[in-house]
């Protein structure tokens, strides 16, 4: 199609599932306005008229109605059953042919893995820069990164090809847009082999229950070494539900097998940066911090008054995490039955 | 045993990540004279698999490093796992290369090297950025089995193709994927546990072959890369404001209760 697009035109890389836009998809288009206008791409597996195996069109309605609901005016379509077989390098070869086609004035997606590996493909393949992990965004095209475990920020700017920033999770909030019926620019994309060669054999979910994801949740309860014994994990479980938050562990409890790995915070394992962190038994050596002292609340309860976590602690408890929960989780319970 | 493989494996040298690190005030650069310098740790998870790859399919285990002179003390460090030759590509027009330029000097670097798989850690703890294996993919044509915390690699079949499977962490689970060989690999902590070297294999590992490539080697022009050449520009750096100092209680038969009063003062339930 030809390039009919302001030169302010900004592409928003959407994450969806089942039908639903991932939360940070919001996040990403907020953030596209203090650049430009927001055209979001939405790359669909399975082909028009579809019922099974692919999104049907009422998926891609649904999407469409969602993002309206955003206030975006303009949705770029690819479907392709392709998208879904292949990792990343089928979303990478669509994301290259449009900003080709459609020069935006930059690229923003989500700094998950997936996103990551396609930034940095994206940015190849495009002769672009790229910043990962941004945290904010300037409409002078400056953005800012936490480095060094969240010790220091730096501000940079994209000076070569077409700005490619991968925006972390929880770090922009969405604004309430007026909502619009987006016109759907539907393009059709060419894949070559080499998008082909890593072929995705299945995706499997393991059980996490029905807790948000870490990297999503506005809430998370962490326990660390302090925790003790696998099963004072059901102690954090417990809180957790009460508060609709995600449960992670420190390496500390991981390694000690105390909870299992996939729920790691920290500098080897996840970074969160929710609302409310709530930190059992965790000393907070810096490998910890580094994955977590974005949040923007921080509660620290942990029996060493000496615990550097403590340091960065908004409110903290100095007492056995083993009574301190149960008195919490009956106080919540008393709380929303008054 | 099939055909053995050839493996090279990435290795950063990278400030200590339990240290205070900082960047020069002159250019926002990572100072690394100013704090030790250690190998990235998930990249010895990398030298660990590929060392296992080499006893069950036999074959060579290079390391490649891109980095300052200095950089070769982590060198020596990562050959003592067991590696049989590093090849250290150091330039000081390489001082201050963003990963898009990293990304660049490491592929051609490879393409001068024999491998049937590049393995590396899935993130670096001091750029974390997490894009140059896929970038490294991109730029060498191949494919990518990024994120592993379980690799296989199958004997080769009749036409001698070979395929590598990994089960690639995600945040959910994972997911299973498979590609043709050659490949890049990226593993994270959760695929092994590396081991310690043993006095034999430090003492071998003084005198294992260390090459150097400089750009010049390696076609690349010392202006397109470096600091000077760097696809983005820090144009500050503030240390993170200090949180406001918080309120620390000692536990009694309340705590939990306050600690209820404190959420809802902020909102939080």
């Amino acid at each position: 199609m030809s390039s009919d697009n302001v030169a302010t035109e900004v592409l928003v890389l959407a994450e969806h599932t089942d039908g639903t836009l991932s939360k940070t998809t919001a996040e990403l288009i907020t953030a596209a306005r203090i650049l430009g206008e927001p055209a979001v791409v939405l790359l669909v597996s399975g082909s028009s008229g579809e019922a099974s195996g692919g999104s049907s069109d009422a998926t891609v309605d649904a999407l469409c109605a969602q993002l309206g609901e955003l206030g975006v005016a303009h949705v770029v379509l690819a479907r392709s059953p392709e998208f879904g077989l292949y990792l990343v390098t089928p979303v990478v070869q669509a994301l290259a042919q449009l900003v080709r086609e459609r020069k935006p004035a930059a690229v923003l997606l989500t700094a998950s893995a997936d996103g990551k590996e396609v930034a940095g493909r994206l940015a190849v393949l495009t002769g672009s820069g790229l910043l990962t992990d941004v945290t904010e965004l300037h409409g002078d095209g400056t953005a800012t990164q936490e480095i060094f475990a969240g010790s220091a920020i730096v501000a940079s700017r994209i000076i070569t090809g077409t700005p490619i920033y991968a925006i972390r999770r929880n770090a922009i909030t969405s604004q309430l847009a007026v909502p619009v019926q987006p016109e759907v620019h539907t393009v059709e994309v060419l894949l070559s082999a080499s998008a082909r060669a890593s072929r995705i054999l299945d995706s499997v979910v393991e059980p996490k229950g029905n807790r948000p994801e870490l990297t999503e949740a506005s809430v998370v309860v962490a326990g660390g070494r302090g925790v003790g014994r696998a099963e004072d994990f059901q102690l954090l479980e417990q809180l957790a539900d009460q508060l609709g938050g995600a449960v992670g562990a420190s390496r500390a409890a991981t390694d000690g097998g105390l909870y299992p790995h996939q729920f790691q915070v920290g500098q080897t394992g996840k970074s969160v940066s929710p609302q409310l962190y709530i930190a059992c038994g965790i000393s907070g050596a810096i490998q910890h911090r580094a994955g977590m002292q974005t949040a923007k609340n921080i509660v620290v309860i942990n029996s060493d008054s000496t615990s550097p976590i403590f340091d960065i602690a908004d409110f903290g408890i100095v007492g056995d995490l083993h009574e301190v929960l149960p008195q919490t989780i009956t106080a919540l319970r008393e709380r929303a039955g008054s | 045993m099939g055909k053995p493989l050839d493996l090279v494996v990435l290795v950063k040298q990278v400030p200590d990540s339990g240290a205070d690190r900082v960047l020069r005030e002159s250019n926002f650069t990572v100072d690394r004279e100013a704090s030790d310098s250690v190998v990235n740790e998930m990249d010895e998870y990398a030298i660990e698999e590929a060392l296992r790859l080499k006893g069950e399919h036999g074959g060579t285990v290079a390391l490649l490093t891109m980095g300052p002179e200095q950089a070769v003390t982590s060198i020596r460090k990562a050959l003592q796992m067991g590696a049989d030759a590093a090849v250290h590509v150091t330039d000081a027009a390489l001082a201050g290369s963003c990963a898009v330029k990293t990304s660049e000097v490491l592929a051609a670097a490879l393409g001068t090297l024999q491998w049937d798989l590049v393995l590396c850690g899935a993130e670096s703890t001091d750029g974390q950025l997490c894009v140059i294996p896929a970038m490294l993919a991109q730029r060498l044509d191949v494919a990518a089995l990024t994120g592993a915390r379980q690799l296989t690699i199958a004997d080769a079949d009749s036409t001698g193709e070979r395929v590598g499977t990994i089960q690639r962490q995600t945040e959910t689970g994972y997911q299973t994927i498979q590609a043709s060989l050659p490949a890049v690999v990226s593993v994270w902590d959760t695929i092994n546990e590396p081991h310690y070297p043993t006095f034999r294999d430090i003492m071998a590992a003084k005198s294992k072959p260390v090459s150097t490539l400089r750009l010049a080697d390696l076609g690349i022009d010392a202006a397109e890369v470096g600091f000077f050449g760097a696809t983005s520009v820090v144009t500050s750096v503030v240390p993170r404001p200090p949180r406001g100092a918080g309120v620390v209680i000692d536990a009694g038969a309340d705590a939990g209760a306050k600690l209820v009063e404190f959420l809802a003062s902020r909102k939080l339930v």
